[in-house]
């Protein structure tokens, strides 16, 4: 009987922050998501530049191994993958460090989500930059060939700006991705926005409630993310012919 | 690599994989049929209900689907026992059973995302097609069943693959709650044999091998659209 009062009463001070409340619990997740996103997707884009120049000027084994790699990140559940590499990755660490005769030790969660994360979203991040450097005229890359750029120049100068637009739209939707991916990181035990909501509704009982908070702060985050990917991208679509 | 436990958990394997398959045929065909009035409301409806449609799409592909099934799950589950006599019931026996949440959740899920490629199907058909369609004397209901409907449903199939399978690689988020699917099995199995990794590659091999199972049946279908050439 108690649990059902518990659940038909609502107050503010459920959220508030300090000890009654639990708005602190709840911002720190949100905070912490926003960062596993943020650094799992930088981390995902310099896999992906660094796989989507592998795979167009690479040799043969370089590309079978980037194509695996593409190919399987993408068929496998997220979810799986994430467990995967997370024990793979905690185990890698520590048997590098016993055979160095050091005690093993917890990996930083922060660490591993990130690198996780940012695993998977590499796989995704290398096709799109892929088609969008495809989709530079070649006529530019030869012209900037042409004007003895060596290739890193080249690449730094003329098709980085020139891809980059093209990229824009896929690589928002890889962000909202990762933004709704990051919530997965909850299984492995990392308190992001939606384990740190689950251990209040579970201690609070209020479930109803602070499940619909912690759907608005992930909601807030992919909307706003919306609206800045689209003034990003009309910056750098600046000098360039309107699109239809 | 130990694969002893594989024969005991054979069984348990094909349950699970019977459920994860309900889950995902149920919800995208559930899911596609709902996505055809919420897109076409999203196109044609009045301001209100446009409004409407286009802030579940919003809610559906703005918010992770993990906290949609905890939503479900827990959170208006928690409700049920509030309502008079609910424990008698019999729907308190549906209540009880996760099932019945994953397969709400995952089918309004689909039809979230379904909803605004079809939305995008509905207006991307030529005016052209329509207005001849109009000019013959069709009613707007025929309208939309012998020209715009078949139309949009056609220039969907292709991205409807990449969906479908998206959604298969959403369906391990049931094990969340208490449902038997492929992934809870697997998770028994790292229980009870103390092994991470090869209940895990299993399973992620038994993924590998369905997708390319739907990616060959799309790749089917596709051959039945009629292409110009």
């Amino acid at each position: 009987m108690q649990d059902v009062f518990l659940a038909a009463t609502f107050s503010w001070e459920l959220l508030s922050l300090g000890p009654k409340g639990y708005g602190d619990e709840l911002l720190w997740g949100a905070l912490r998501t926003v960062q596993i996103s943020f650094f799992g997707y930088v981390f995902g884009f310099v896999l992906g530049l660094l796989g989507a120049v592998g795979k167009l000027s690479g040799g043969p084994v370089l590309r079978g191994i980037l194509n695996f790699y593409t190919t399987v990140f993408r068929a496998v559940p997220e979810l799986i993958l994430i467990l995967l590499l997370f024990y793979a990755g905690t185990d890698s660490v520590n048997s590098v460090l016993i055979y160095f005769s050091r005690p093993p030790i917890q990996l930083n969660g922060l660490l591993a989500a990130v690198m996780v994360l940012g695993l998977v979203q590499g796989a995704y991040s290398t096709e799109v930059l892929r088609a969008a450097i495809q989709a530079v005229p070649t006529g530019q890359v030869e012209a900037a060939k042409a004007f003895g750029m060596s290739p890193l120049k080249a690449f730094r100068r003329i098709i980085m700006p020139a891809m980059l637009p093209n990229a824009v739209p896929g690589l928002a939707n890889l962000w909202l991705n990762i933004t709704k991916d990051s919530a997965l990181i909850s299984v492995v035990g990392f308190t992001e926005l939606a384990l740190a909501t689950r251990q209040a509704a579970g201690v609070s009982k209020q479930y109803l409630i602070l499940y619909l908070v912690m759907q608005a702060i992930y909601l807030s985050i992919s909307l706003s993310s919306i609206k800045l990917f689209g003034r990003l991208e009309s910056n750098l679509r600046r000098g360039q012919p309107k699109l239809s | 690599m130990r694969w002893d436990w594989w024969p005991h958990y054979l069984p348990n394997m094909f349950y699970g994989l019977s459920i994860t398959l309900q889950i995902l045929v149920f919800s995208v065909v559930v899911g596609f049929l709902l996505a055809v009035p919420i897109g076409l409301i999203q196109v044609t409806g009045s301001r209100t209900s446009k409004g409407i449609a286009g802030a579940f799409c919003s809610y559906i592909r703005g918010t992770p689907l993990l906290t949609q099934i905890w939503l479900l799950y827990y959170g208006l589950g928690s409700l049920f026992p509030l309502i008079p006599g609910m424990r008698e019931n019999f729907m308190w026996i549906i209540r009880l059973d996760a099932y019945w949440y994953v397969l709400l959740a995952f089918t309004m899920s689909f039809a979230g995302y379904e909803a605004e490629i079809m939305r995008g199907a509905f207006l991307s058909v030529p005016k052209g097609e329509l207005e001849a369609a109009r000019a013959y004397g069709m009613s707007p209901g025929k309208v939309l069943r012998r020209v715009w409907l078949p139309s949009a449903v056609l220039k969907v199939l292709p991205t409807l693959a990449g969906d479908v399978i998206g959604q298969l690689k959403s369906t391990p988020l049931a094990f969340t709650i208490p449902v038997m699917d492929l992934m809870s099995v697997t998770s028994k199995v790292r229980q009870d044999t103390y092994l991470t990794y090869e209940p895990l590659l299993h399973l992620a091999a038994i993924y590998l091998v369905l997708t390319f199972i739907i990616t060959r049946l799309f790749a089917y279908f596709e051959t039945f659209i009629p292409v110009r050439r």
